[in-house]
């Protein structure tokens, strides 16, 4: 049924508002002008940024607190390849993007005409899919099948990349059906499968449950929660998967990993058959992988069939949803189980916890040290608080010291681990959830990547709060050079600008603290400010997260200081690293 | 258990795409970005024109080609993968062989050697010939070691083609 005769920027605008497009991150250009064009008259928001990888990373962070996906725009050639760094971060942590991008006319595709950029060809391997509409009649077909592609299985980007002719051509377009798109995803596990999972787990003795990203983005957290009490299986997550389990419930044992937990890292090793769901067994998570639970029998339930395998060889390999699956197993269990209530392994756990709670875990600094800030912050802000985090030392302190309640209250690049993702996907996220106080917990080296930022949060009235651990350092790589290169810091200091004068030049709030009571007013003032607010925290360069498992050392040598390389268990103190 | 474990083996796998520009990239991608090097592959119109197959021969061990497949079929232009069980298939390719002529005698020599193979004599000139071959892999490499103890001047091979039997 031909409904109308459009454009091809009317098209795709008029496509994007079918499929719920409330806000467009971007930044425009001659090859976009025709769709800004018709953005202006439009009732979708545009959120102009200061350069296009924020637009991708605030598209991203829109969407991982908000379940819907998110949306960013560019302009050809150096517009698009802007754009990469943040299409490939969303790539790596499953995240629903729709990046728009313009192109150069059909005709001069391929002639190195100016700004042109092959970005079809450089996206390919950093999309689930991507789409160069040739006629205006294709448009509406793409967009459909773009928003379906990245919402649907495993989630990810996926970019259109429209020439320029084609968004000013005007011809006939189509009415696209629902059922235009047939996406492949297997939904629903095998039920033999499940059987076989089921029977795993009600006669493991030490069961446990590993919880990845998957569990997030299937909405599965109340199933897990059921799951893991009725059969009283303590519950480790990935750093991708960190919010999805309450981090202050009895059977929470944080993240596991090369700075996981020391009780995750310790208890997973113990398990007798571990439940893995919607996660990948990143070298992040499993450190040494042949060192990783060597011993215990594997459930991996996740809805990408390429997943199951690639790392870890496992006994019953699960493709399905994350929410249904375990919905089934926990059907299934309450017919031969009943919920238990208390259990030898869940003894051992509390063991467990108490042993860990005892060893020391080095710290340098009595005053403001990133462990005892953290703690602080996660008492004051409240529950619902949105943390997303840069990259290096202050992830992983937020990931060791932060406790997340809730999934998608803790917003990480997990997979590309790229600096300066946190405070444009911080803004995403306060777009999305406008009521709910949103914080940056960042180091000063990430901050200052994507800091232009702080423009567009004044001039979009977008308030988010950050906190900057500021220990004048590219800190992860430095605490790298002082463990394994012999303390030659090479390039890794930071001579900073005046954080407080660069945040109130652009117009936000900037304040700096030297004492913990000081954060406390700081934070609590920030949580009322009506303008983005930027704390500057000094903290010392050479502190170190701790505890870590060394590059290419199993979860079972974990370290706590950088003196010894004392085995899990073996140094005790009285001093509690960290308590529940 | 590590993943990647085991030993090397051919294997053949067919692959129903999309028929559109850019298909082949995609799936090229994979290959390089598995650093794996295929073997050959052949692309080509299916019984439906929105449809092509395309048949690749890989050297690798089965985690790995297994892996390689579930990656496959994410991409979104392919349609339907197997991997073909190589007694249960037919496999044929064709060959062009150019080839040295020295003599009348090294002439009658490759009509008896086309013969023998039933290959065809496809163009002759004054001081080459050139055959075409189809067959099995390993009929073609038959044929070619004979033919290069005549002297071969230029060498073009499809890569494999294949489907199953029956069914
Ligand atoms: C875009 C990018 N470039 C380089 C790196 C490598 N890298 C990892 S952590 C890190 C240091 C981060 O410094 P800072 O943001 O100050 O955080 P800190 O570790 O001090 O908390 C670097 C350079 C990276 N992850 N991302």
């Amino acid at each position: 049924m031909v409904i109308a005769k459009l454009s091809g920027a009317q098209s795709l605008i008029d496509s994007l508002q079918k499929e719920g497009v409330e806000v467009i991150f971007g930044l425009p250009g001659g090859a976009i002008l025709p769709v800004y064009d018709i953005l202006y008259e439009s009732n979708i928001r545009h959120i102009l940024v200061k350069h296009e990888q924020s637009a991708a990373h605030m598209a991203d962070g829109y969407a991982r607190a908000s379940g819907r996906p998110g949306v960013c725009m560019a302009t050809s050639g150096p517009g698009a390849t802007n754009l990469v760094t943040g299409i490939a971060n969303a790539y790596m942590d499953s995240s629903p993007v729709v990046a728009i991008t313009g192109q150069v006319p059909r005709t001069m595709i391929g002639k190195d005409a100016f700004q042109e950029a092959d970005i079809i060809g450089i996206t390919t391997s950093i999309t689930k899919y991507n789409f160069q509409p040739r006629t205006v009649a294709e448009v509406p077909k793409v967009v459909k099948m773009a928003f379906k592609l990245a919402t649907s299985g495993r989630p990810g980007p996926v970019l259109i990349d429209i020439p320029r002719d084609v968004q000013v051509e005007i011809d006939e377009v189509d009415e696209v059906e629902d059922n235009h798109v047939k996406v492949r995803s297997n939904v629903s596990p095998h039920p033999l499968q499940v059987k076989r999972a089921v029977d795993l787990l009600v006669n493991a003795e030490r069961p446990i449950i590993l919880a990845g990203g998957g569990i997030i983005l299937s909405n599965a957290s109340e199933a897990l929660q059921a799951l893991a009490e009725l059969l009283l299986a303590p519950v480790a997550t990935t750093l991708m998967g960190k919010g999805c389990f309450p981090e202050n419930h009895p059977l929470s044992l944080g993240v596991v990993g090369m700075h996981g937990s020391p009780e995750a890292n310790k208890a997973i090793l113990e398990a007798d058959v571990l439940l893995a769901v919607g996660c990948r067994f990143s070298d992040r998570t499993t450190c040494n992988i042949s060192d990783f639970c060597p011993d215990a029998k594997i459930i991996h339930v996740d809805i990408d069939a390429s997943e199951i395998g690639k790392n870890r060889l496992v006994d019953v390999p699960i493709v399905g949803d994350a929410n249904i699956t375990l919905s089934k197993m926990y059907e299934m269990l309450t017919k031969c189980l009943v919920k238990r209530e208390d259990s030898l392994w869940f003894k051992r756990i509390q063991e467990i916890r108490e042993e860990c709670s005892s060893i020391e875990v080095f710290s340098r600094d009595d005053g403001l040290s990133p462990p005892k800030i953290l703690k602080e912050v996660r008492e004051i802000v409240p529950p619902d608080t949105i943390v997303t985090t840069e990259v290096g030392q202050n992830q992983m302190w937020a990931s060791l010291y932060f406790k997340a309640y809730k999934p998608r209250t803790f917003i990480t690049s997990g997979g590309l681990g790229t600096m300066g993702f946190g405070f444009p996907a911080a803004l995403g996220a306060k777009v999305a959830k406008p009521d709910v106080p949103v914080l940056d917990i960042a180091g000063d080296g990430s901050f200052i990547m994507t800091s232009n930022m702080l423009i567009t949060s004044v001039n979009e009235n977008i308030p988010v709060i950050v906190l900057i651990l500021n220990n004048s350092m590219l800190g992860m790589v430095a605490q790298w050079q002082r463990l394994f290169y012999n303390r030659r810091y090479s390039a890794v200091k930071l001579v900073n600008p005046d954080f407080v004068k660069l945040v109130e030049a652009c117009g936000a709030n900037g304040v700096r603290v030297n004492s913990l009571d000081e954060l406390k007013n700081a934070l609590l003032q920030a949580l009322k400010n009506d303008v983005t607010t930027v704390i500057d925290v000094p903290v010392s360069p050479e502190e170190d997260v701790f505890p870590m498992v060394p590059p290419g050392k199993g979860l079972k040598n974990m370290i706590f200081n950088a003196l010894k390389t004392s085995s899990i268990l073996t140094k005790r103190s009285s001093k509690a690293p960290r308590e529940d | 258990m590590n993943v990647e474990n085991s030993v090397f083996e051919t294997h053949i796998v067919s692959v129903l795409v999309e028929n559109k520009p850019g298909v082949l990239y995609r799936v090229a991608n994979l290959f390089r970005r598995r650093n794996f090097n295929i073997e050959s592959i052949s692309v080509g119109p299916t019984e439906r024109k929105e449809f092509s197959r395309m048949t690749i021969t890989l050297n690798g061990d089965n985690a790995t080609v297994e892996q390689l497949v579930k990656q496959l079929s994410k991409i979104v232009d392919v349609v339907k993968i197997s991997l073909l069980n190589p007694r249960n298939t037919i496999l044929r390719e064709l060959a062009l062989i150019k080839l040295h002529v020295k003599d009348s005698k090294v002439r009658s020599d490759i009509l008896s050697y086309a013969q023998i193979f039933k290959g065809k004599v496809v163009d002759a000139a004054e001081d080459t010939m050139t055959v075409e071959v189809i067959g099995t892999p390993e009929k073609i490499n038959a044929f070619l070691k004979i033919a290069s103890s005549i002297g071969i001047k230029e060498m073009a091979r499809t890569g494999l083609t294949a489907i199953e039997r029956g069914g």
